[in-house]
């Protein structure tokens, strides 16, 4: 049995990091989305409540793959989403089929959610605009692109963001479409602000407060923005939304902090370096999901309907 | 209500004339009669209540003089004249009676004076956008007028906030008389502000003046009301729970009368109760929730029910209700509070509240080392009964007054307030201090999280705490120390006031977190979750 399960999960990871290398563009949480719908395709399970297990065992296998938030909130809303359904039927497999054609619903729907966002924050974008960004975000670049195509003229400010030097790649991206772009060392993101008309940054979570998680230094560029009084936007997709609370940095749960292999290497975290940090909802302007355009405490109001 | 209207004109414009001449006076004759034609109306359209009504208005004649003469119990107070009046009656209007009537338009037409209807369809006509009063609570609350063509639906405001108004206060005093219920007299000067707000004494508890043996009102309920006058009963969940058992009680005792149903009797019967307990002491929020369930619950009954029946299934409903909305919502607020008291946390607490007690004690069973600085404020002291409770569990705790705050705050990590209500724009209201200890902790930025069970959830709107609050006995706070006791002859110095707040309310700015049963919240999605609930039900 244990042998199974260990055989499953290699199976299962190596799939979910397939999808990964295939299609680098794709966000994490939708490739972590096909993985269990390919799993519950596969599944032999007897009852319902065993599929309902063995799909929360396998979002564990994935968070043990890639500890970011985004993982653990869409294997969260995949079960939920397939499972407000289910229960009417008495025949398991017919339940099964159901469930599957939601899954299969839902993802559509949520590899939709990118160009969403993108069209909402575009009129954002003023032509002659300044925008200051944070590392790598895909779902960034694509409303950045929309812009672009639109024909606004805009200039970027990314940060380098340390210790992986993301920025940098997001520079090379913006390069591509031909948007003048400098790149800022992280510490002088309060020099730069005054320049600056707007900030546009992506999301890892999104919090039950209407706060995000997102990479270290956020927090920071989020404080000074407010400080300078720019507008701070956040564009992140509706399945980043995640049922956590925290009240400061502290309170952000560990295993989203570390990277995956960290937790699973290092004993003593506390001398780690943390990845994400948590900016708390009075710091930020608007949120632009495929949800619609929110206000951070009507992000809390979108959970609820969507959890409760 | 427009047919009303037209037949009762010839009527009014004949007593408009007299009344004139009269000095606007109307014989008891008049008086008598016009009850009769409106009592002729009212009993086509109501269904419940009309003989009772007329039999105590037949009591109240020969009582009654020229005061304003009280309304039928009937509740719906429609507004039977405004639509067809073409030519209010052009008697010069007195100002101060004026803006009385503009206060209340919809209760004024209770009013059987002809020529002070007359004078309020001038002023409605005239006056057309009335000032939005504020949401009433719900034991007080009356449905609106519904056909009113010259004005749109205006709320009332509730009585207990309109102790200055002395119609109001009159009004009262009919409807007390009515239910056989004493009045109670307010005590002591008012602080100006606060001079809409009752204000009584503790020695002078509202039990003294009932008759023995008191028919009107069942004897659990009069312990009751002794009970939350003199503070033995305190505290919003104890109220509660306390006010739920009487009603267990009463319907245990109950029996239908002849000829009555059930479901409409019992209510009219648990009227004058809550009136009584009004008195005893203002209805809390939660109270106030818990009785327009039961008020639902009843209705719910139908006819065809054996009486045993119904009242099983109604003290089956009480029961679930304690035991669903308190019982097991603080266990499941226990289980999420957990989560956020991390090792070696200082916590902070205010005051006595049921539901904190209860997390800290789970939380130090669970096995979480913390700490507990507790503070409390005066005359209450109620800090004493939470600081006893958390030290007989084996919790290390510090106990400091209200004004040491700002002194131990920086040692604090986080502060876990209780709630009395949670108002529909996110405002907490809660035991006076609260706001205070919010304030200087967002100064701090340490986060403060309200713990409040839904069922405590109102729709009222506050933004200050002066408008709805609670007075309380002025004499706790004279104090004797060293055998001098300085504040005794208050009521001698004329420019004295001494004010005894209750409550006060908390912006959701500087509340971090509330912990329902329902989970985690922000402050501000307060009206979702009010929402959701109404769809549920």
């Amino acid at each position: 049995m244990l042998f199974q399960l260990a055989l499953w999960r290699i199976e299962l990871v190596e799939y979910f990091r397939a999808q990964l290398r295939e299609d680098p563009d794709i966000a994490s949480a939708v490739a972590a989305i096909r993985t269990l719908l390919e799993f519950l395709k596969r599944d032999k399970g007897e009852t319902i409540l065993g599929l309902r297990e063995s799909l929360k065992w396998a979002t564990a296998c994935l968070t043990g793959v890639d500890s970011s938030v985004a993982v653990s909130s869409g294997g969260e809303l995949f079960l939920r989403f397939i499972t407000l359904t289910s229960l009417e039927h008495q025949d398991l497999s017919r339940c099964k089929k159901m469930m599957e054609e939601r899954g299969e619903l839902f993802l559509e729907k949520i590899s939709m959610s990118r160009s969403k966002v993108a069209k909402l924050c575009h009129t954002f974008i003023k032509d002659g605009a300044k925008i200051l960004t944070h590392s790598y975000s895909r779902v960034v670049l694509r409303v950045l692109e929309k812009a672009a195509a639109e024909k606004k003229r805009f200039s970027v400010y990314v940060t380098e963001s340390q210790p992986d030097s993301a920025g940098r790649q997001m520079a090379e991206a913006l390069r591509k479409l031909n948007v003048p772009v400098t790149v800022v060392l992280d510490a002088a993101v309060g020099y730069v602000l005054e320049k600056v008309d707007l900030v546009i940054i992506g999301a890892e979570g999104v919090v039950e407060s209407g706060g995000i998680i997102n990479k270290i230094g956020t927090y920071q560029m989020a404080l000074c923005s407010k400080t300078h009084n720019k507008p701070f936007y956040v564009v992140a997709e509706s399945f980043k939304f995640v049922r956590l609370y925290p009240l400061n940095q502290q309170d952000v749960p560990d295993k989203f902090k570390y990277k995956a292999d960290t937790l699973k290497t290092v004993q003593n975290l506390s001398e780690e370096h943390p990845i994400i940090d948590y900016t708390p909802p009075s710091l930020i302007t608007l949120l632009f999901t495929d949800l619609g355009v929110l206000t951070p405490s009507a992000v809390s109001d979108e959970l609820i309907k969507l959890y409760l | 209500m427009a047919d009303s209207g037209v037949t009762d004109e010839p009527v009014s414009k004949e007593e408009i004339e007299r009344a004139k001449s009269e000095g606007k006076e109307l014989t008891k004759e008049e008086k008598q009669r016009l009850r009769k034609e409106k009592k002729h109306h009212k009993k086509n359209k109501e269904k419940k209540d009309d003989k009772a009504s007329q039999e105590s208005e037949k009591e109240k004649k020969p009582v009654s003089t020229d005061a304003p003469v009280s309304q039928p119990p009937s509740q719906p107070t429609t507004q039977k004249a405004p639509s067809p009046v073409p030519t209010p009656a052009p008697v010069p209007v007195p100002a101060s009676e004026a803006a009385v009537a503009a206060d209340k338009p919809a209760k004024s037409k209770a009013e059987l004076k002809a020529e002070r209807r007359a004078r309020q369809e001038a002023e409605r006509s005239s006056k057309q956008g009335k000032k939005g009063d504020v949401g009433q609570p719900a034991p007080t609350s009356k449905p609106k007028a519904p056909p009113s063509e010259l004005q749109p639906v205006v709320k009332r405001l509730p009585e207990h906030i309109q102790a200055d108004n002395p119609d109001v206060l009159r009004k009262l005093a009919k409807k007390l008389e009515r239910q056989q219920i004493p009045l109670r007299s307010d005590y002591g000067y008012k602080v100006s502000l606060f001079s809409h707000l009752h204000q009584y004494s503790r020695k002078a508890p509202l039990t003294q003046l009932l008759s023995i043996p008191s028919t009107v009102i069942h004897p659990a309920i009069v312990r009751l009301g002794l009970q939350y006058s003199q503070g033995i009963v305190a505290g919003s969940n104890a109220r509660s729970v306390a006010l739920l058992h009487a009603f267990k009680q009463v319907i245990m005792d109950y029996t239908t009368p002849p000829k009555e149903e059930l479901s409409r009797d019992l209510v009219n019967k648990l009227k004058p109760y809550i009136s009584f307990l009004n008195q005893c002491r203002p209805l809390s929020a939660s109270m106030g929730n818990a009785i327009k369930y039961i008020k639902k619950e009843i209705s719910y009954i139908s006819s065809q029910d054996k009486e045993k029946e119904a009242k099983t299934k109604l003290l089956n409903c009480i029961e679930s209700y304690i035991s669903d909305k308190i019982i097991i919502a603080a266990i499941a607020i226990a289980k999420y509070s957990i989560e956020k008291i991390s090792e070696g946390d200082v916590i902070l607490v205010y005051g006595c509240s049921s539901l904190v007690n209860h997390i800290l004690c789970e939380a130090f069973e669970k096995g979480i080392k913390f700490h507990v600085i507790v503070v409390d404020s005066r005359p209450r002291l109620e800090g004493r009964e939470a600081l006893r409770r958390l030290v007989k569990k084996g919790i290390s705790c510090t106990y400091v007054l209200i004004s040491a705050v700002s002194y131990i705050l920086p040692e604090v990590s986080k502060v876990f307030l209780g709630a009395h209500a949670l108002l529909a724009n996110g405002y907490v209201m809660s035991r006076v201090g609260t706001s205070q200890i919010a304030l200087v902790a967002k100064a701090f930025n340490v986060p403060v999280l309200v713990c409040c069970e839904t069922y405590k959830f109102c729709e009222r709107v506050q933004t200050d705490s002066f408008v709805s609050n609670e007075l309380d006995d002025p004499d706790d706070l004279i104090v004797t120390r060293k055998g001098k006791t300085q504040l005794e002859d208050w009521q001698q110095v004329k420019s004295l006031g001494l004010l005894n707040l209750v409550y006060d309310v908390t912006p959701p700015d500087f509340v971090d977190l509330v912990i329902t049963e329902l989970g985690m919240i922000p402050c501000t999605s307060v009206p979702v979750v009010l929402r959701v609930k109404n769809v549920d039900q």
